[in-house]
C-alpha cells in the first residue's frame, strides 16, 4: 500500500500513470525537437547546422519508433489498441495520437528520408551484396532513376515535405501537451500553455540530444568536429531554453498570483514531494545552469575545447532537467487528491510491467535504433561520397 | 521527361495508397457490427451489462411471499429499511425459496451498524452507547427488529422468557 | 460476406473468441423497457446519512467490486472553528464500507458524504476516451464497455470526482454503472435498496410522477464541483462547502 497524507478519495491512492507514461512525452519530445533541427537547414538555409541535418532525421526516426512502444506496454489490454484506428473518438486527445503518430512517421519522416536517402539507396544497391542488396532494392521501390532531373525533384518534393513537417512536428508534441492541458478535473495539468510549453521543451530536449549525438559520433568516428555547427546548434538551443524557460515562468507566476482552490495544495507539494525533481533537478541543475553556462559561450570568446567541454556538460543538463520536467507533469499531477486535501507517493518498481528495468529498455532502445538506421543509411556520405561510408561502417 | 522523372514518386503514392486500401478493408471487419448504433460506442454494451444478474432481489420480491413481516414491519419505525439492508443479497432465495435460506443474524452486531452513537450522525437518529446501553446484553433480547419500539408488557415478557431474537429472520 | 468474415476471423483465436461472445450475447432487449424513456440521476440527502456503510457493502456485494476499490464510498467531514479560521479533516476507512469510529471532541462540525459517480450528462471522462468505450447511455447513464476497453486510464485521469479504478484482475476502468442491470429491470439500485435511512434516492428524471421534481422544487440542492460544469446527475440536499 503505498502511503498517503491527508485524505486521497479512496480510488485515488494507486497512481493510474507510471514512469512509461514519463518517458512517452520525453521520448516524442525529443522527436520533435529533433526534427525540427533538420528543417532549420533545410527550410531556413542555415548552413552551418548541415552536418547534423540527416543525423537529426534518422534521431527523429530511432525516437518515433520507440515512443508508441511504451504506451503500449502500459496498457491494461495491449491487444486492443489497434481499436483507436478502429473506431476513433474525435473528442479524444488520445485518439488522435494514432492519426498524428502515423501521419509524422509516413507522411514526414520516412517520406522526408526516403527522398533525401534515395540516391544513396539506389547507389547502395548496386554496391552492395546478399540481404542488404535485397533491402535496398526494396527501398527503391525498383525504380533506379537518379538523373539529376529526378533529384531535383526530390529536392522539391523533400522540400515541401519539410515545411509540412514543421507544423506537424508542433502539432505532434504540442498535441502531447494537450492530452494533459485539456484535463480540466487536474489542475497541475490543465493550462492552455501546457502544449506550447511541451513544445518548446520538446525543441530543447530535442536539439540537445541531436548535439550531443553529434559530438559523441564524431569523435567515435575519429573526426574532426565542425565547431561552426556545433556553435549553432548551441546557439539555437540556447534561444529556445531561454522562451521555453520564459513560459514556464510565467505559468508558474501565473499560479502564484491567481492562487486558485488547488494552489496551496499544489504548493505544498513542490515544497514537499516534488522539491528535489521540480525545484532542484528541473529548475536549477536542468534550467538554470545550463541556461548560464550556454550564455557564458553566446558572451564570452572562449577556446573551442573549452566550449565543446560546456556544451558537453551543458547538453547532457539540459537532458536530465527535460526528463524531471516531463517526471514533474506526469507523476506530480497524480500524486495530489483532486479533493485537495492529501497526497499519495509514487514507488516504481524494478522489474516489473511498468517498473524501471522497462523503461531503461526503453529509453536505450532507440540508440540501438539509430545505430543499425546509421548503419544501412550512413549520414555522412554525402559530405564525402564513397570512402566515407566506408569508414563510417568500419569505424562502428 | 518531368513525367518520368516523378516514376519513383507515383510508386511510392501507390504503396501508400495500397497501405490505406489495406487498413479500410480490415477496418471494415474487425469494427464490432453495433458500433454506432446509439452513439460512438458498441451498442451492444448496454444489453451486456443489462446482463448482469442482481444479487438484491429487492424489497417487493421479499413482501410478495412474507407479506406477514411487511404487516409487522409497518407497526414500527423499520418500515422504510429494506428487508436485505439486514438480511443481505437473497435474489437466489427469492428465486428458489427452499435452495438457499437466509443466515441467522446476530442481533448484538447487526444493531449498531446503524445505532452506536457517533457525533457524525444527524442528531434526529436514535443511537446509544451500545455498552452503557445494555451491558452486552444483545439488541433482540429487549427489542424486536421488525418492530423495534418497546412496549411495556412485551419488555416484562421478553424478560422472564427465552429470547425471541431471531424470530424475524426464522421468517 | 458473414462466411468469409468467420474464416477471416477464425485466423485470429482472440479475435474468434470476440466474436463468439458477441454472438452470445445478442441482445434480447428487456421487453418493456426504453432508454427513450428515461434519464436517471440521482438524489443524496445528507441529513439522512449515518454513515453505517451499507451502501458500500451492498455495492460491493451486488458488483463483485474487488477489495480496496470503491464504486461508492462515504467521507466524513469533521471541521473545526476558531476565531474564523476553519481546520477540515475528512477520513474513509475503508471506503466507510464498516462505519466511522466516534469522535466525541467537543465543538466539531461533523457529517458523512456519500460518493459515488455523479453521471454526468457533460461527462469529461467519456469525453477524453480514445475508443468509444465509455459512454453515456441513451438513458443517462455513464458506463463502460468491459469488452472494448483498452486499459489506458484517460478516463480515470478525467474523472474530478475520484470514482474510476481499474480492475486489478481485467485490466478495465470500473466504476458505478447506476446498477444498470437493476434499473433497467424496475428495481432501485443496490445502494438506494440498502440505504436504512433512504439517504439516497434513485431518480428519473424523465418520469414526470418521480419524487425528484418535488423535492428539487423545494430543496436547495448542490451538486459537486459545479465549477467544473459536468452537468452532474448526483444532487445532495445539505451539502456543506467543505466538501470537496
Amino acid at each position: 500500500m503505498p502511503l498517503t497524507d491527508g485524505f486521497m478519495y479512496p480510488n485515488e491512492i494507486e497512481l493510474q500513470w507510471s514512469v512509461l507514461i514519463v518517458l512517452y512525452p520525453f521520448l516524442t519530445g525529443l522527436v520533435a525537437g529533433a526534427f525540427i533541427l533538420a528543417s532549420l537547414e533545410r527550410v531556413f538555409r542555415v548552413e552551418a547546422v548541415k552536418p547534423t541535418y540527416r543525423l537529426s532525421l534518422l534521431t527523429a526516426l530511432a525516437f518515433l519508433l520507440v515512443a508508441p512502444m511504451p504506451l503500449q506496454l502500459h496498457l491494461g489490454h495491449p491487444e486492443r489498441s489497434f481499436e483507436m484506428y478502429l473506431t476513433p473518438h474525435r473528442s479524444s486527445a488520445m485518439a488522435m495520437f494514432g492519426f498524428v503518430y502515423l501521419w509524422y512517421l509516413m507522411a514526414v519522416l520516412v517520406l522526408e528520408i526516403w527522398l533525401d536517402y534515395r540516391k544513396d539507396i539506389v547507389l547502395l544497391a548496386q554496391s552492395s551484396k546478399g540481404l542488404k542488396r535485397l533491402f535496398y532494392r526494396v527501398l527503391t521501390l525498383g525504380s533506379d532513376n537518379i538523373s539529376p532531373g529526378a533529384l531535383a525533384v526530390d529536392n522539391r518534393v523533400g522540400y515541401i515535405v519539410t515545411i509540412i513537417g514543421i507544423p506537424s512536428a508542433f502539432l505532434l508534441h504540442g498535441y502531447v501537451g494537450f492530452i494533459f492541458g485539456s484535463i480540466k478535473a487536474n489542475p497541475w495539468w490543465s493550462t492552455p500553455l501546457m502544449p506550447v510549453v511541451f513544445l518548446f521543451s520538446a525543441m530543447v530536449s530535442g536539439i540537445a540530444a541531436v548535439m550531443l549525438l553529434y559530438m559523441l559520433l564524431t569523435r567515435l568516428r575519429k573526426q574532426p568536429i565542425d565547431m561552426r555547427c556545433v556553435d549553432t546548434v548551441a546557439r539555437y538551443l540556447f534561444y529556445a531554453f531561454v522562451i521555453d524557460f520564459s513560459l514556464e515562468m510565467l505559468d508558474l507566476i501565473h499560479r502564484i498570483y491567481e492562487a486558485d482552490e488547488s494552489f496551496r495544495s499544489l504548493d505544498f507539494m513542490v515544497h514537499s514531494k516534488l522539491f528535489i525533481s521540480q525545484i532542484v533537478l528541473q529548475i536549477v541543475v536542468g534550467t538554470l545552469v545550463p541556461i548560464a553556462l550556454l550564455a557564458v559561450t553566446q558572451l564570452v570568446k572562449l577556446p573551442d575545447i573549452a566550449r565543446k567541454r560546456i556544451y558537453w556538460v551543458a547538453g547532457c543538463l539540459t537532458m536530465i532537467g527535460i526528463f524531471a520536467m516531463r517526471w514533474n507533469v506526469v507523476i506530480g499531477g497524480q500524486l495530489f487528491s483532486k479533493s485537495f486535501l492529501g497526497y499519495t507517493t509514487y514507488k516504481v518498481g524494478f522489474v516489473a510491467k511498468e517498473g524501471l528495468l522497462p523503461a531503461i529498455a526503453l529509453a536505450i532502445l532507440p540508440f540501438f535504433i539509430l545505430w543499425a538506421l546509421v548503419k544501412l543509411l550512413p549520414p555522412w556520405a554525402k559530405q564525402e561520397p564513397v570512402p566515407i561510408s566506408h569508414a563510417a561502417a568500419s569505424a562502428d | 521527361m518531368r513525367f518520368k522523372d516523378a516514376n519513383h514518386l507515383f510508386r511510392l503514392a501507390a504503396v501508400f495508397a495500397a497501405g490505406f486500401l489495406i487498413f479500410l478493408l480490415v477496418r471494415g471487419f474487425l469494427v464490432p457490427r453495433s458500433f454506432g448504433q446509439y452513439g460512438h460506442y458498441r451498442g451492444d454494451a448496454l444489453a451486456e451489462i443489462k446482463k448482469q444478474p442482481p444479487n438484491y432481489a429487492g424489497h417487493e420480491a421479499c413482501e410478495a411471499c412474507h407479506s406477514d413481516v411487511l404487516e409487522q414491519k409497518v407497526k414500527g419505525k423499520h418500515v422504510r429499511v429494506n428487508c436485505e439492508a439486514c438480511h443481505g443479497p437473497l435474489a437466489r432465495h427469492a428465486e428458489d425459496p427452499g435452495g438457499t435460506t437466509p443466515e441467522k443474524l446476530d442481533t448484538a452486531k447487526l444493531c449498531v451498524r446503524c445505532h452506536e452513537a457517533n457525533a457524525g450522525k444527524p442528531k434526529w437518529f436514535p443511537q446509544v452507547v451500545s455498552v452503557d446501553h445494555s451491558a452486552g446484553l444483545a439488541c433482540g433480547e429487549c427489542h424486536k427488529p421488525h418492530t423495534p419500539a418497546i412496549v411495556a408488557e412485551e419488555k416484562a415478557a421478553s424478560a422472564a422468557g427465552p429470547s425471541k431474537a431471531s424470530k424475524g429472520a426464522k421468517k | 460476406m458473414n462466411i468469409s468474415r468467420r474464416h477471416f476471423l477464425v485466423l485470429l483465436p482472440a479475435a474468434a473468441l470476440a466474436w463468439e461472445q458477441v454472438l452470445a450475447g445478442t441482445p434480447e432487449l428487456a421487453s418493456n423497457y426504453n432508454t427513450s424513456e428515461h434519464w436517471w440521476g440521482m438524489l443524496v440527502d445528507i441529513e439522512k446519512c449515518i454513515g453505517c456503510g451499507s451502501c458500500v457493502r451492498a455495492c460491493q456485494k451486488e458488483n463483485n467490486v474487488p477489495d480496496g476499490y470503491y464504486r461508492t464510498w462515504i467521507e466524513r467531514y469533521r471541521i473545526k472553528e476558531v476565531n474564523g479560521v476553519e481546520t477540515l479533516e475528512v477520513d474513509s476507512p475503508d471506503g466507510g464500507k464498516n462505519g466511522f469510529p466516534n469522535d466525541t471532541e467537543p465543538g466539531v462540525k461533523q457529517f458523512f458524504v456519500p460518493k459515488m459517480c455523479n453521471h454526468c450528462a457533460d461527462s469529461p471522462c467519456t469525453q477524453v476516451c480514445p475508443v468509444g468505450a465509455t459512454f453515456v447511455s441513451p438513458d443517462g447513464v455513464v458506463l463502460i464497455d468491459e469488452k472494448y476497453c483498452l486499459g489506458c486510464r484517460y478516463c480515470i485521469q478525467a474523472c474530478p470526482y475520484g470514482c474510476r479504478f481499474l480492475h486489478p484482475q481485467k485490466e478495465v476502468a470500473q466504476k458505478c454503472t447506476l446498477c444498470y442491470h437493476r434499473i433497467t429491470q424496475g428495481l432501485t439500485t443496490a445502494c438506494c435498496e440498502n440505504c436504512p435511512t433512504g439517504a439516497r434516492q434513485l431518480a428519473d428524471l424523465k418520469n414526470p410522477k418521480d419524487p425528484i421534481h418535488e423535492f428539487l422544487r423545494t430543496h436547495k440542492v448542490q451538486v459537486l464541483k459545479p465549477h467544473l460544469a459536468t452537468q452532474a446527475k448526483l444532487y445532495y440536499n445539505g451539502l456543506d462547502g467543505a466538501v470537496r
